[in-house]
């Protein structure tokens, strides 16, 4: 990348703030010392200069610049030129310090790596079920997860409707540490497809009254007969033939009682009809790894309590 | 007396005094519009799309940018929580800037694909669906409108003068995506356009810093 890059489209424009700027500078100077130089014919020091307004009531004394005003006034020329040697300012020269906001804040990266770097280096090197057991590994899991996490799966890892609770056992692609990691680094995409065109209403009806009676709910004992027929054909090739889903595809298991979008009849034929694209973003460039490593750990300690 | 000269005319104390004011300007601000890093996009930036340029102009209009910067400082604490700090390259298409000054909500400048467009759809209808603790205001009424398209030409006829006029090396649109940008956005919600912008926003720039 090119932030620190100070070229211009064409040379005139370096000559052009170098000019200016000490042009300006060497101006103020003079202006100054033309200004406080004593003029033929001026009224001495401390006396008026005959100047009257008001009717005469006002007068106006010819007295110098405050001595103390005048070297101030100076200090600030010597300031800026003192400011324009130093630091970038003057075109294309990049100052006797060589100092930019991104090497600022390099040197803020490096020292907080140097101070954060060995407790992640540490904690990266043991592996997440002894993690999920020490106190200071999950405070630091805990505050990344409020930070990155909490938008989506709530500040508790509740989860919201549409995004997985993460506090109970059941996983869409797995629990296991390994998994967990893979899932926050690389993120997840689900591909349930809209079954409201193959199926048309009557399908996509039966096949809901069949998906209720899974979890071993009641629902009109025909069309579940029917919608058994057609699940076997579209459907069991994620859930499988018994509906308990398969962890490989990220296919949730449908005889239990948590439900992802809802387990009502109305969701769940709104589900089938429209499909799901569940989507969690991959996490590998903008956390890295180490991190990664600490919050899977907290997720792990959030379903295995000791 | 020569201060005289200068009291007693009117005129050409304005002059001096607007040459004066000038000068900060004309050392400060003119040269950055020939300095490469604001002029020439970082590589992989590509123009809005026609739907995010709709979508942009609907972030405009519900004033998203009042409680919304898009600008990330290069201070730790703040590429910590949103990644990479901004450049000036990114905003070559911009035209006006969405920068903001004033941080109620988070800054989105790197918001693209931090969330599904599942989360942006529950979230803008109602934010507190998904995070209880927020105080941003819903915006279910663009679920509903759909996208008023009858000026969506001529904004990318703008947009190729305004990009034209002040980049090097930027795309401008093609006569066909001008002619095709109707019918591409045939059928799609307010809704639809403000989550294409939003997941685009900041995404050429993958890396942590």
């Amino acid at each position: 990348m090119t932030v620190n890059d100070f070229s211009f489209t064409s040379g005139f424009w370096n000559i052009w703030i170098v000019v200016l700027a000490l042009g300006n500078i060497f101006a103020c100077w003079w202006l100054i010392r033309w200004s406080s130089k004593k003029r033929p014919g001026e009224a001495a020091a401390g006396d008026t200069t005959g100047h009257s307004w008001d009717e005469g009531t006002l007068a106006e004394y010819n007295n110098p610049l405050p001595r103390w005003w005048l070297w101030l006034f100076y200090l600030t020329l010597v300031f800026s030129l003192g400011y324009l040697f130093l630091y970038p300012g003057l075109g294309t020269y990049r100052g006797y310090l060589n100092w930019t906001q991104q090497s600022q804040y390099e040197q803020e990266m490096k020292a907080a790596d140097k101070k954060y770097g060995p407790l992640f280096a540490q904690y990266a090197a043991q592996p997440i079920p002894a993690l999920a057991t020490n106190r200071n590994a999950l405070k630091i899991g805990q505050r990344l997860f409020v930070n990155y996490c909490s938008s989506c799966h709530g500040s508790d890892a509740g989860g919201a409707p549409g995004f997985p609770n993460l506090r109970d056992n059941d996983w869409l692609y797995g629990g296991d540490p390994d998994t967990l990691t893979k899932t926050i680094l690389d993120g997840r995409q689900a591909a349930m497809p809209e079954w409201g065109p193959i199926l048309g209403d009557k399908g996509v009806n039966e096949v809901a009254a069949y998906v209720l009676t899974l979890s071993g709910r009641d629902a009109d004992a025909k069309l579940a007969a029917a919608g058994k027929q057609t699940f076997a054909t579209y459907c069991a090739a994620c859930h499988g033939a018994d509906g308990k889903g398969n962890q490989a595809l990220g296919a949730p298991n449908l005889t239990d009682s948590i439900w992802l979008y809802g387990g009502s009849a109305g969701v769940i034929k709104q589900t089938i009809t429209h499909g799901r694209k569940g989507h969690m973003p991959a996490h590998r460039n903008f956390l890295g790894e180490d991190k990664v490593h600490l919050l899977a750990a907290y997720i792990y300690s959030l379903s295995h309590k000791p | 007396m020569s201060h005289e000269i200068v009291e007693k005319n009117v005129g050409l104390m304005a002059l001096i005094i607007l040459l004066v004011i000038s000068v900060g300007g004309l050392v400060e601000i003119v040269p950055l519009f020939f300095l490469k890093s604001t002029t020439e996009p970082v590589e992989g930036l590509k123009p809005y799309t026609a739907l995010q340029l709709e979508g942009r102009d609907i972030y405009i209009r519900e004033g998203c940018y009042l409680c919304h910067s898009q600008m990330i400082r290069p201070f730790r604490a703040e590429t910590e929580r949103y990644g990479h700090y901004s450049v000036a390259g990114e905003f070559v298409y911009d035209h006006p800037f969405q920068w903001g000054s004033k941080r109620t909500g988070p800054d989105l400048a790197r918001v693209g694909g931090r969330y599904s467009d599942d989360w942006h759809r529950v979230h803008l209808m109602n934010p507190r669906d998904v995070v209880p603790e927020s105080i941003m205001p819903g915006f279910p009424w663009l679920a509903d409108n759909k996208l008023d398209t009858s000026l969506t030409q001529k904004k990318m006829r703008v947009m190729n003068m305004l990009i034209s006029a002040t980049c090097n090396g930027c795309e401008t649109y093609t006569d066909k995506e001008i002619q095709d940008a109707p019918a591409e956005l045939k059928g799609k919600t307010e809704m639809d356009a403000l989550i294409a912008y939003l997941q685009g926003m900041g995404t050429s720039i993958t890396s942590r810093r």
